[in-house]
């Protein structure tokens, strides 16, 4: 690889690794706060799944980068506007339904980049697309469950995930966007091609939401900015979270 | 909660060639849930290549009072455990 | 069958504490006095109620862990506690009494849980000391009640020490690395042993002169060994563990008793532990509280679920 070329396939680990560090941290935020203690349970091992991923891309990404570049500097080092992940996984954890309502829209768009991803043409990508999907089909069956319940569910319940869609859809389209790293990349036969995905994804969202009583909101407002590091404003906050004890006591091991 | 979520016995045979196993008990609203929840409940470190969850009510135990007519006449043919056999030393792991 | 051949109370009872005393395991549909059946209840559920109220103090840390290593561990503890807590409540449900009630004892204060869970998790070496302390003195009282007379309760016992083996572990290793630390983080990890040893010491409960249940509890095989008994086996196994890493635990009574073969220690503060029982511990109200408002919040979620299976069987039975 050129050097420009493992520059970009380090930032393009490193974004993959935002977006799972980012919503694996949303999702730990139901630690004790489940609705039962089964269901508690079963989103933290989401969340665990999520930890995984990152530590994956993100180690990835370090050894790409190279000098003392590790997961752990990429994850607690940077400030909000080095971070890339895309805004949806930022978003506050909401109730219930809006943070199964984000996981189901993730979890179909996951599974289709993922199966792309396993076709990249480096090596370690692959190995890790091949490792994710595996637990990506088991959130999506679980997410996928929880629309139809939720969805059919109460009237309350519908009236939830109804807002909880129309709340979440102008961060969707980001999904799809390809910018000019991703487009390099993807000439190169190492990312995925995030446009292909949009009429699959929109295909069987449409299915799974045709078997409940909410309708899916029309196109129309859209914020984009994850990729460039114009974050919502709560990134900030996650991140000063995120980061207390390394900012407090720089340099130390843990 | 337990008002509306059935109570689901969970099964989980460890290795092929294994009996599943009862492992204790949860709640879910369906047998596909269960079948979730257990593997997230009782399979955090990969213990199971198989898992059966069955209804608690669906389960038909036999009653205390029955025990002896049960059982006791079973307890009379010690010939049919291996341990009735005194063979020799050399070959008595058989 | 006439009522004057079935046993009487008396002989059932005999015959129940001859399969005790035998070694023999009680199961769920075996005659068992109400005592007894009253008596589990009270202990498993406050075990349960302990595994996940003790989620809380640790989750305080999930999304501040100091590395992504870190995180992934605790947050693999805290949901193994989570995992316990399910476990214990299938273990208290086999006893003829529903989750949903479990929860509304707990919620009343009818029902109490583990008091060390009332003191707060202020620093990351705390996250430490619970793993070493709070579960290591947790892990000497299940190991045993791996003996305990109550099949479901004792099954379950097994299950979890098993799966606490890493728990103690991570927290001595979150110590160990402190102290090979800065200045500042061997003073973090002291200031939190500090505030956890005595507190550790506690949850074993009174001594065995003064604790209520006791005596009956060893009669009945719920509990196999004294509160004393295990309280000292635990501050043996400790002392050892502060001073390899450089940890000092805060007793200047702590010493080694050679005729014993024991260390000796200080006295309790048993004032302060009635304190924190009866309710004026640092946290109580914000544990109870954080327990209420996830069971309320959850409340439309487990009415949806129960909504959309009765719709399906309408649904199914119609297409019957």
């Amino acid at each position: 690889m050129t050097t420009d070329l493992t520059r970009a396939t380090a930032d393009y680990a490193v974004r993959l690794g935002d977006d799972a560090l980012i919503l694996g941290h949303r999702l730990s935020e139901w630690c004790s706060n489940g609705p039962f203690l089964e269901e508690d349970l079963a989103l933290t091992n989401v969340a665990l799944d999520y930890i995984g991923r990152a530590r994956m891309f993100l180690g990835y990404g370090a050894q790409l980068i190279g000098g003392d570049c590790t997961e752990d500097t990429l994850a607690y080092q940077r400030d909000c506007r080095e971070f890339t992940n895309l805004l949806i996984n930022e978003l506050p954890r909401g109730d219930f339904a809006f943070t199964m309502a984000r996981q189901y829209l993730l979890d179909e768009h996951a599974l289709l980049f993922l199966e792309a991803l396993q076709g990249s043409s480096d090596a370690e990508l692959a190995a890790i697309a091949t490792k994710a999907i595996k637990e990506t089909r088991y959130h999506l069956r679980r997410s996928r469950e929880w629309m139809l319940r939720l969805g059919d569910g109460t009237e309350e319940s519908r009236r939830r995930l109804q807002q909880a869609l129309e709340d979440i859809w102008g961060y969707l389209p980001e999904l799809f966007a390809m910018d000019e790293l991703e487009r390099e990349l993807l000439a190169a036969g190492i990312a995925v091609d995030r446009e292909a995905l949009e009429a699959p994804w929109r295909r069987a969202v449409s299915a799974t939401f045709a078997e409940t009583d909410v309708t899916l909101p029309a196109d129309g407002w859209r914020v984009d900015g994850g990729r460039t590091g114009y974050h919502t404003e709560h990134l900030g906050h996650l991140l000063s979270e995120l980061q207390f004890v390394q900012r407090a006591y720089p340099g130390c091991q843990w | 909660m337990t008002q509306h979520m059935k109570l689901y016995e969970v099964f989980i045979r460890s290795r092929r060639g294994l009996d599943h196993k009862h492992v204790g008990s949860l709640h879910a609203e369906d047998p596909e849930q269960a079948l979730e929840y257990a593997r997230d409940v009782y399979t955090r470190r990969s213990e199971g290549v198989s898992i059966w969850v069955v209804n608690s009510s669906d389960i038909h135990a036999s009653q205390e009072g029955d025990c002896e007519s049960f059982y006791d006449p079973l307890d009379d043919k010690p010939y049919r455990h291996a341990t009735h056999y005194q063979l020799p030393d050399k070959v008595n792991n058989m | 069958m006439t009522n004057d051949s079935s046993p009487n109370e008396q002989q059932l009872e005999a015959a129940f504490q001859a399969r005790i005393d035998a070694e023999e395991k009680i199961e769920p549909k075996d005659w068992m006095p109400e005592r007894y059946r009253k008596n589990l209840i009270r202990q498993i559920s406050q075990h349960a109620h302990s595994e996940v109220i003790g989620m809380q103090p640790e989750g305080n840390w999930i999304t501040r862990a100091p590395t992504l290593h870190r995180k992934a561990v605790l947050l693999a503890k805290v949901q193994d506690e989570c995992g316990h807590g399910l476990y214990l409540y299938s273990a208290t449900e086999t006893l003829g009494i529903t989750r949903e009630e479990l929860i509304e004892a707990l919620h009343s204060g009818a029902a109490k849980y583990a008091s060390i869970f009332n003191y707060p998790s202020l620093t990351w070496a705390d996250i430490g000391a619970i793993g070493w302390l709070v579960d290591g003195a947790a892990i000497v009282n299940q190991v045993s009640l791996q003996r305990t007379s109550y099949g479901p309760y004792a099954r379950g016992m097994v299950r979890i020490c098993k799966e606490e083996s890493f728990h103690q572990r991570q927290g001595y290793h979150i110590m160990m690395t402190l102290m090979q630390g800065s200045d500042e983080q061997r003073a973090m990890a002291q200031d939190a042993v500090n505030r956890f040893w005595w507190p550790s010491l506690m949850m074993f409960g009174p001594h065995d002169a003064e604790s209520a249940h006791s005596a009956q509890s060893m009669t009945w095989k719920i509990k196999r060994q004294s509160n004393d008994e295990l309280r000292q086996k635990f501050v043996d196994q400790s002392v050892e563990q502060a001073e390899v890493i450089g940890l000092t635990l805060p007793d200047p009574d702590l010493k080694w008793n050679e005729e014993r073969g024991h260390y000796d220690f200080g006295e309790i503060d048993w004032d302060e532990f009635n304190r924190v029982i009866s309710g004026s511990g640092p946290c109580n109200r914000q544990r109870i509280a954080h327990h209420v408002a996830a069971h309320e919040d959850g409340a439309w979620v487990r009415e949806a679920i129960a909504a959309h299976e009765a719709k399906k069987q309408q649904r199914a039975s119609k297409a019957a």
